[in-house]
């Protein structure tokens, strides 16, 4: 086993520091990396150093925030933690690496993949006006920098991220113009059963909308963005409501999410194949409960494989790292991994039960207008991927992507893929998952120019 | 300050030490620990302009996903603004080259 070359753990969020724990405290010294400056993830993201506001900015998650860095802490003369790394390419084996503008690269024997989640977007026209904004983006705005991404925001899209964040606007001093969810609130009362196994995190989930609405901030559920306004910066949003009757707030900044959806490309590189997430409408790497995939010494944990929330995450993390040591045959403590993963199940059924309850709107999605912009990287608008998919007769995502360039940009389809493929399919008359998946190519994040000068000269 | 309004709104953490940057050859402030990003946006409100002509961007994900943030310094250096810090004397271009 000595021989074995040291694990490598990609992502320090709630679900790699739970990773790197577990093997640590089996005597193993991982290689822990991120892009990020420091650890915990997105949820836990630490400020930059001279924020003074410390763990307040976590909420109703502080106690668990600051577990996460203290255990990530306790761990760092022990693991070989390489921040401000990013992985932009994987071949079997082998780990590509950029920093400060110097690409390396690694031999790996093990692998977690604990790379997180993005926002998921639904483009409304106007989208690319200076001042819409990434609802999580949003987040870490205020979390991390210590600012709110307008005078005026508007929230708009579904999802328990959508009234936290809005929730979190308004406690931080913040105005929230307006709270705009697609999804009825029928539709989530439907789920509350399920719903209720949420516990305290249901509980909260009240409480924000609760607060928004006793200070008077403007809430419409059921509603249909219509378009966003302004021409050098946002200046209003507009959106129809249930009942049919058109609403409009001025604002400066908006909001958009719709969900969120997995970081997969590395998991894609690596070979695990991907699979359909019908109740999320979403592309996750396959993995089984333990995180172990088809694929020998790749272990997914956490948001990057099935979007879950940051417990699950944790609890993803410990079981990958346990699944990996079990297949290096040290022994692992069974009763707690029987414990983790009646946790995880327990999540897993929570989870559902929200996706239910805040479904993507893929109908709203697949109506994009013509004009609207679908891919900002490459200007590709809704109409060119109909063409596209009619005149081109491509049936398969990545045939429709070399035609229309959609999803080809400097993103690599990370904002546009999920509407693209709802799009497309419409258009066709096919079922969503039966165009595929959209392939991750090297390099999944964009090199420094530098760092790609350098690679060239070699 | 400049009288440009600005996009973002700082609302915390305002102690910070100020940095001494500028935006396009004009002096800008922005404070210790600010990305590239906020210190365009607590000054103006536009980041760069889209490689396709179609207006003014501000950036959308601000985590280093959707690269609509990338910007350039003086030196001719690429840089994505969400995931960059300022540095005293830093010296941003929102466009390619010297108008
Ligand atoms: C912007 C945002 C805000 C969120 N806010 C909340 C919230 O307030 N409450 C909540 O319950 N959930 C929130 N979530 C959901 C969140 O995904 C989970 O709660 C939790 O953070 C998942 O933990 P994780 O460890 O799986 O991934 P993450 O916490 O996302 O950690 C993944 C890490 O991997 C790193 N990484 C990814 N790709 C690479 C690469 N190629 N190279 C190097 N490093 C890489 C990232 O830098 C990141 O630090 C948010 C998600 C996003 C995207
Ligand atoms: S704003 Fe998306 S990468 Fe910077």
């Amino acid at each position: 086993m000595s021989a074995a070359p040291p694990p490598v753990i990609v992502g320090a969020g709630p679900a790699g520091v739970r990773a790197a724990s577990v093997l640590v405290a089996a005597g193993l010294r991982p290689i822990v990396i991120d892009e990020a400056p420091a650890s915990g993830g997105q949820i836990y993201r630490r400020a930059p150093a001279g924020f003074m506001r410390g763990a307040a900015v976590y909420g109703s998650e502080a106690a668990k925030a600051t577990a996460i860095h203290r255990t990530f802490d306790s761990l760092v003369d022990r693991i070989d933690y390489r921040p401000q790394t990013t992985v932009w390419n994987l071949r079997p084996g082998r780990l590509y690496t950029v920093r400060d503008g110097v690409c390396d690269e690694l031999t790996f024997g093990d692998i977690v993949l604990a790379t997180g989640a993005m926002d998921r977007i639904v483009p409304i026209p106007g989208w690319t006006i200076p001042g819409v904004y990434a609802l999580g983006g949003a987040q870490i705005s205020l979390k991390a920098q210590g600012c709110v991404v307008g005078a005026r925001t508007a929230f708009v899209g579904t999802g328990p991220l959508l009234w936290l964040v809005a929730y979190q606007y308004l406690k931080a001093g913040g105005t929230v113009a307006a709270v705009v969810d697609t999804t009825p609130f029928a539709t989530k009362a439907r789920q509350l059963f399920g719903l209720l196994r949420g516990g305290k995190t249901f509980i909260n989930g009240l409480r924000y909308v609760a607060t928004l609405r006793l200070k008077g901030v403007r809430i419409t559920e059921g509603a249909i963005p219509v378009t966003i306004v302004g021409s050098t910066h946002v200046t209003a949003l507009r959106w129809r409501e249930a009942s049919g009757r058109e609403g409009s707030v001025d604002c400066d900044a908006v909001a958009i999410g719709f969900g969120l959806k997995p970081e997969s490309q590395l998991a894609d590189l690596a070979g695990v194949a991907m699979r359909w997430n019908d109740g999320q409408r979403v592309w996750e790497a396959a993995r089984d409960r333990d995180g172990r995939t088809a694929v020998e010494g790749v272990y997914l944990a956490g948001d990057g494989s099935a979007i879950a929330g940051a417990d699950a995450a944790e609890i993803d993390g410990a079981l990958a790292a346990y699944a990996l040591l079990a297949d290096r045959r040290v022994t692992v403590p069974e009763a707690a991994v029987a414990e983790l993963r009646t946790r995880r199940a327990r999540l897993t059924r929570f989870r559902e039960a929200l996706d239910a309850a805040f479904p993507f709107p893929a109908a709203l999605a697949a109506a994009t207008a013509d004009d609207t912009l679908v891919c900002r990287c490459e200007a590709v608008n809704a109409g060119e991927l109909r063409a596209a998919a009619r005149d081109l007769d491509a049936r398969e995502v990545n045939r429709a992507k070399a035609f229309s360039r959609v999803g080809m940009g400097r993103c690599q389809g990370r904002v546009c893929g999920p509407v693209a493929v709802e799009i497309l399919a419409a258009a066709l008359g096919m079922p969503t998952q039966a165009l595929g998946a959209l392939r991750a190519q090297p390099p999944i994040k964009p090199l420094p120019m530098t760092a790609a000068v350098r690679l060239a000269a070699e | 300050m400049s009288a440009t309004p600005a996009q973002f709104r700082r609302v915390a953490e305002t102690a910070r030490p100020r940095v001494a940057i500028t935006i396009d050859g004009a002096p800008a402030s922005a404070l210790a620990g600010d990305t590239v990003l906020t210190a365009l946006l607590v000054n103006g409100r536009r980041v760069r302009h889209s490689d396709f002509g179609d207006g003014p961007r501000a950036g959308f994900c601000l985590m280093g996903a959707c690269q609509d943030c990338w910007v350039w310094t003086e030196a001719g250096e690429r840089l994505r603004a969400c995931t960059t810090y300022v540095a005293d004397g830093l010296a941003i271009r929102t466009t390619p080259e010297a108008p």
